[in-house]
């Protein structure tokens, strides 16, 4: 029955979709207003520097530069009153050789920003071989900025091999002490059997 | 003839002031991981947390699993709390798939996840009880646990890790007669829980070794990121229930307890007061479900998201803020799946807490943090 109803409401919106085809700036005023505040301010700002990658209800993600995102993430907090962040989180691209490195970030102190998470991303140069610390895949640390990423870069760095520079205590958190094989949740490090 | 001793054999000149104590992680006062304290005398000076004993690698395993497969190792976490461990990751995979959950399947969710709310934090308590050497804080909410359990039991048909939440709603519909089951049962567990204030909260013993100590300001529980109740005992207002409202939150009347004096004891006795907003909650989902109609949307097999996208999905859990970050490619398994967790999150105010503090306090402040050290390392 319900998947019945499923295919009926696919092929209503299909009806409805060449219709509405040629108003393709009615999307644009689907954009929720509140978070388009927020992303203008940043390209105001910025320029450039940054790339407004979406903006959906609640949830605004920024791209930005690895030479930048201290200088953003400064704005963030003291202009924009991001206080925290929820989570860091790396996820590992080989296609595009690179290893992107993202910031939720919320705010307790501002009322109106209380259902708002900004997603700050950037991305570190990822290399074949990697040796954790000791090649070219390091990006700035916020931990000076936000001091809720302490554990969060640190878990970053044992998992991707992501290095912070500029971050206190760049030690081990989760992994054992012995580890010695790939960071474990780059894509070429495969669990046995799959 | 033995001109070099190894490394492990030479002697080594120790500080004679300050000691360095390894708590756990067999110890059982600190659950499965090790803090690793450095006192003089009775003082700590510096605390290093050191998790990880139980990572279980539940962010790799998700992505070799499709979208539904991933459900029942992904509650392993808090295997408690597993309605609420699961929530975000399922709110997620729907907004991936662009599904609409039937009415009826929101509201059993949000039963089913203050059930498991009242649940966890029933087995928290006991332990911080045992941990205070209070041994009847240990016996009463492990008792009283039990008639929350048979009633997910009832609901979803396994004691603790249900898999009862799937992206289109839940498993399975409720059995019959479960809401006069679940009401009766509510009510007399709320009339049990009030009890502990006289055995537990009101308790002198415990006041005397909770007040006071492990002082979180407001200012610093904003910006450590602390969460949940370690957030709301310091004077932060702050519950996604009722500020990021998800499902049916947004009908539901929901009060948040907040305290200011940002101790342990606040951020013991802040738990027990959401569970009894747990049970308010619970009631007032019961009277306002539709009585009958679906429960689940029907998924095509394997689904797949559309391109590449991500979306970050939160909700409040019994150690706070849960949050799951999802990456989707066009494949039936994700791409990236990442738990932003309460414990991870709070952990980081222990080296704070604990600096300055006797260390026979530190077992009241480290689980007065509704710390889960396996969540914690996922």
């Amino acid at each position: 029955m319900s998947s019945d109803s499923e295919n009926e409401q696919i092929e209503t919106t299909s009806d409805v979709e060449p219709a509405s085809k040629a108003t393709p700036p009615a999307k644009e005023i689907e954009l929720p207003k509140f978070e388009k505040g927020i992303a203008d301010k940043i390209t105001e700002k910025f320029g450039s520097k940054t790339k407004v990658a979406f903006v959906k209800p609640d949830r605004v993600r920024i791209d930005v530069g690895r030479d930048d995102i201290k200088e953003v993430a400064e704005f963030l907090r003291d202009v924009l009153n991001f206080d925290h962040a929820e989570s860091v989180s790396g996820v590992d691209y080989p296609q595009d050789k690179e290893i992107e490195v993202v910031y939720h970030l919320g705010s307790y102190t501002d009322p109106s920003l209380s259902r708002q998470i900004l997603v700050l991303t950037t991305r570190a140069q990822r290399e074949e071989n990697p040796i954790p610390g000791n090649d070219s895949t390091k990006l700035p640390s916020l931990r000076e900025i936000f001091y809720s990423v302490e554990f969060h870069e640190r878990e970053i760095f044992e998992m991707f091999g992501v290095y912070f520079q500029g971050h206190p205590d760049n030690r081990r958190l989760l992994l054992p002490e012995d580890w010695a094989d790939l960071p474990p949740l780059r894509k070429d490090f495969a669990i046995k059997g799959r | 003839m033995n001109p070099e001793l190894p490394p492990g054999l030479a002697l080594q000149k120790v500080d004679e002031r300050i000691m360095t104590l390894n708590v756990g992680p067999q110890h059982p006062g600190s659950g499965h991981m090790r803090i690793i304290v450095q006192i003089d005398g009775d003082f700590i000076v510096a605390c290093d947390p050191d998790p990880g004993y139980v990572h279980r690698g539940e962010e790799k395993m998700a992505e070799y699993r499709n979208y539904i497969t991933n459900i029942p190792h992904l509650e392993r976490p808090v295997i408690h709390d597993s309605c609420n461990v699961l929530y975000p990751y399922v709110l997620g995979v729907e907004e991936i798939l662009g599904i609409e959950v039937p009415e009826r399947a929101k509201y059993i969710r949000v039963i089913a996840s203050e059930l498991n709310r009242c649940i966890y934090t029933m087995y928290w308590l006991a332990i911080y009880g045992i941990f205070l050497g209070h041994s009847t804080m240990f016996m009463w909410p492990a008792g009283d646990r039990e008639l929350l359990i048979d009633l997910m039991e009832k609901m979803t048909g396994a004691r603790v890790t249900h898999a009862h939440f799937v992206p289109g709603g839940v498993r399975n519909d409720l059995p019959p007669n479960f809401e006069d089951v679940c009401l009766r049962q509510v009510n007399y567990f709320e009339k049990r829980i009030k009890e502990y204030a006289a055995i537990f909260y009101d308790n002198p013993i415990l006041i005397a070794r909770t007040k006071d100590t492990g002082i979180l300001s407001r200012q610093d529980a904003i910006r450590l990121g602390t969460t949940g109740s370690v957030l709301r005992a310091s004077g932060v207002d702050y519950d996604l229930r009722k500020k990021e409202p998800y499902d049916v939150y947004e009908e539901l009347d929901v009060h948040t307890n907040v305290m200011k004096e940002g101790d342990s004891y606040a951020r013991s006795k802040v738990p027990w007061l959401d569970m009894l907003e747990s049970c308010a909650i619970i009631r007032q989902a019961l009277q306002k479900m539709p009585k009958s109609g679906s429960v689940r949307v029907k998924l095509k097999p394997n689904p797949k998201g559309k391109g590449l996208d991500s979306v970050y999905k939160r909700v409040e859990s019994g150690r706070g803020s849960l949050g799951c970050y999802i990456v989707s490619d066009a494949k039936p398994e994700p791409y990236r799946v990442k738990m932003s967790v309460g414990s991870f999150r709070n952990l980081i105010a222990l080296p704070y807490l604990l600096k300055g503090e006797k260390l026979g306090n530190m077992p009241s402040v480290y689980w007065s943090l509704n710390y889960w050290p396996v969540e914690a390392d996922r």
